[in-house]
């Protein structure tokens, strides 16, 4: 009997190929392809900045990716083995600089903790209000080029137009705009500009409208659902396993926040919800839940927003600069201090010989971690698949590379 | 579970193969996540990293962080830090060798989120991390001469012939 293949022409049912005879159905597998690789980057838009993807396909699904790093590596690491303590914050700035501020109060905190030192709570007023402003503005890009990753523009340009306000905020108070230097150990550079929490509060409702809008336009679209839900399921014990953190383990459905779970700063006092990936499209872990878990975490941050304007010490006239220590040269010893970034747990491990400068300040960028997860969780799926799979880890290159 | 119960609980299974414990004592913090427990045979990190993910009361499922260190005195560090989700206890071990046969057991297989970790210690340090199913440079160019993060380390002049700036 002549064997008949049968190809899949195409998923609706009308263009399906005539009906065939089931004894003559040959599973496709059966077909020996010669595997292929692909080299996806450096520059590549979908790869959000410069890394090499090399994969390797049989015909077009992934047998295995190995991504290659380390295009934009400047060895942060050497550079703070020869500068103080203070000069390694614009350095901070420049590793995920999609979240500045947040990597700014990360090591402003490790400094703190290594040093012991305690700061008024204006100043973390401050921090907390800029921290989950920037972790906004930062879900933003992650969910406006995720769409443009999978095909939709508009919701990208909405996004961008509300970031642009945060980004205001920001520059009046300290003058820059994306990477600030804002966040110093024991305090900050500049004092909130009286402007901002008027800013603010106009910014929380128009936010509160975007979100809905990119709701409305991205997270339900239909399109949109078919190329997340199902595609690149990472499971929750593969994914702590494999350390990853932030969106990327809470959709995993693993309730798991530091805001929570090693609370700092003025977080123990505030109101919100660890959001996680419920599947609701699909199955648990996949794009779907890693992306409306970033959308989840905006309107948290939103609401965080709202309870510090309201909670906000508004007569306190303390000076921002009053707990910089004046020099800071803290006592031999070591720490790893880890606060949750947009992107999941960032972490220095910093060892002080008692010297003006770090002896070793090591870094663990969550976007690097995650990225590690990708070959695990793309194996499997189709190569428009793995764009789209690399995208909802939402790597920042310059932390990931340093 | 208290950190100093844990290392006791190493020392009792472990004996000798286990140091001591550093404390830090500037802030609280520092002493959660500061200090470190000395693993004194290196051939035996990798059960005490079993050991650590296994044990029902412990259960260590999640590495934090995997650093290198350079002691300045000859010595490398790798540096381990652990966190149990479930538990919500962290602990922190030390493992030490020579810098001119610096050979650290692998532990990717207890971790997977080690493995680059390892690749990026082998880069920078110089650690060769035994048992590694792929220990290449991971940030740096293949053919990179040594490992920049060691304390004795010299920027080459030249790199593929073009002229190092600074």
């Amino acid at each position: 009997m002549p064997e008949v293949l049968r190809y899949p022409v195409s998923r609706n049912e009308q263009h399906a190929p005539a009906k065939v005879v089931p004894a003559e159905i040959v599973e496709p597998r059966r077909l020996k392809t010669e595997e292929m690789v692909l080299n996806i980057g450096p520059q590549h838009p979908s790869t959000h900045g410069v890394l090499r993807l090399e994969v390797v396909l049989d015909g077009e699904m992934v047998v295995d990716c190995v991504p290659h790093l380390g295009y934009l590596h400047r060895c942060f690491e050497k550079h703070t083995e020869a500068m103080t303590y203070p000069q390694v914050v614009p350095y901070v700035d420049r590793m995920d600089y999609l979240a500045a501020m947040n990597s700014d109060h990360g090591y402003a905190l490790a400094v703190e903790r290594l040093m012991g030192v305690e700061v008024p709570r204006k100043v973390e007023f401050i921090r907390v209000l800029f921290a989950e402003l920037q972790r906004i503005a930062s879900h933003l890009v992650a969910v406006g080029t995720y769409g443009l990753d999978i095909g939709a523009f508009t919701p990208f340009l909405y996004c961008f137009r509300d970031r642009e306000d945060i980004l205001e905020m920001f520059e009046k108070t300290c003058g820059a705009r994306l990477l600030y230097n804002y966040i110093w150990v024991g305090g900050l550079s500049h004092d909130l500009h009286p402007d901002v929490l008027s800013m603010c509060k106009a910014f929380i409702k128009k936010n509160r409208a975007t979100h809905k809008e990119v709701n409305d336009l991205l997270t339900f679209n239909k399109i949109f659902v078919e190329r997340t839900a199902n595609i690149g399921v990472l499971r929750a014990d593969v994914a702590i396993n494999g350390g990853a953190s932030g969106p990327m383990l809470r959709g995993s459905g693993v309730k798991w926040d530091l805001r929570r779970d090693d609370p700092y700063s003025i977080y123990p006092e505030l109101q919100f919800d660890v959001c996680v990936g419920d599947g609701k499209f699909g199955t648990l872990g996949d794009c779907f839940d890693r992306h409306w878990v970033r959308m989840l975490e905006w309107e948290q941050s939103l609401n965080i927003l709202e309870q510090l304007l309201e909670k906000w010490p508004q007569d306190d006239k303390t000076d921002v600069q009053s707990a910089v220590p004046k020099r800071i040269k803290p006592a031999a010893g070591e720490i790893y201090s880890r606060t949750e970034n947009p992107r999941g747990e960032l972490g220095f491990y910093i060892v002080s010989k008692d010297g003006i400068n770090p002896y070793r300040c090591k870094v663990r960028s969550p976007a690097f971690v995650n990225l590690s997860l990708l070959p695990v969780v793309s194996r499997g799926y189709l190569v428009a698949d793995l764009i789209a799979i690399l995208g909802s880890v939402d790597i920042v290159l310059g932390e990931v590379d340093r | 579970m208290d950190q100093t119960a844990i290392h006791g609980q190493l020392q009792r299974a472990f004996g000798d193969q286990v140091g001591e414990w550093h404390e830090m004592k500037p802030s609280a913090y520092a002493t959660r996540y500061g200090s470190y427990a000395d693993v004194k045979n290196v051939d035996y990190l990798r059960d005490v990293c079993l050991f650590l993910r296994d044990e029902p009361e412990l259960q260590f499922d999640n590495l934090m962080l995997l650093s290198t260190l350079d002691n300045g005195d000859g010595t490398l560090s790798a540096v381990y830090h652990l966190e149990s989700t479930k538990h919500k206890h962290t602990f922190a071990l030390k493992a030490t060798v020579q810098a001119g046969h610096a050979k650290v057991p692998s532990v990717t297989s207890v971790w997977t989120s080690a493995n680059w970790h390892e690749r990026e210690g082998w880069d920078m340090m110089g650690i060769e991390f035994t048992g590694h199913p792929d220990l290449r440079r991971i940030l740096l160019d293949e053919e990179y001469p040594g490992h920049p993060l060691r304390k004795d380390f010299k920027v080459p002049e030249f790199y593929h012939g073009m002229k190092v700036p600074y």
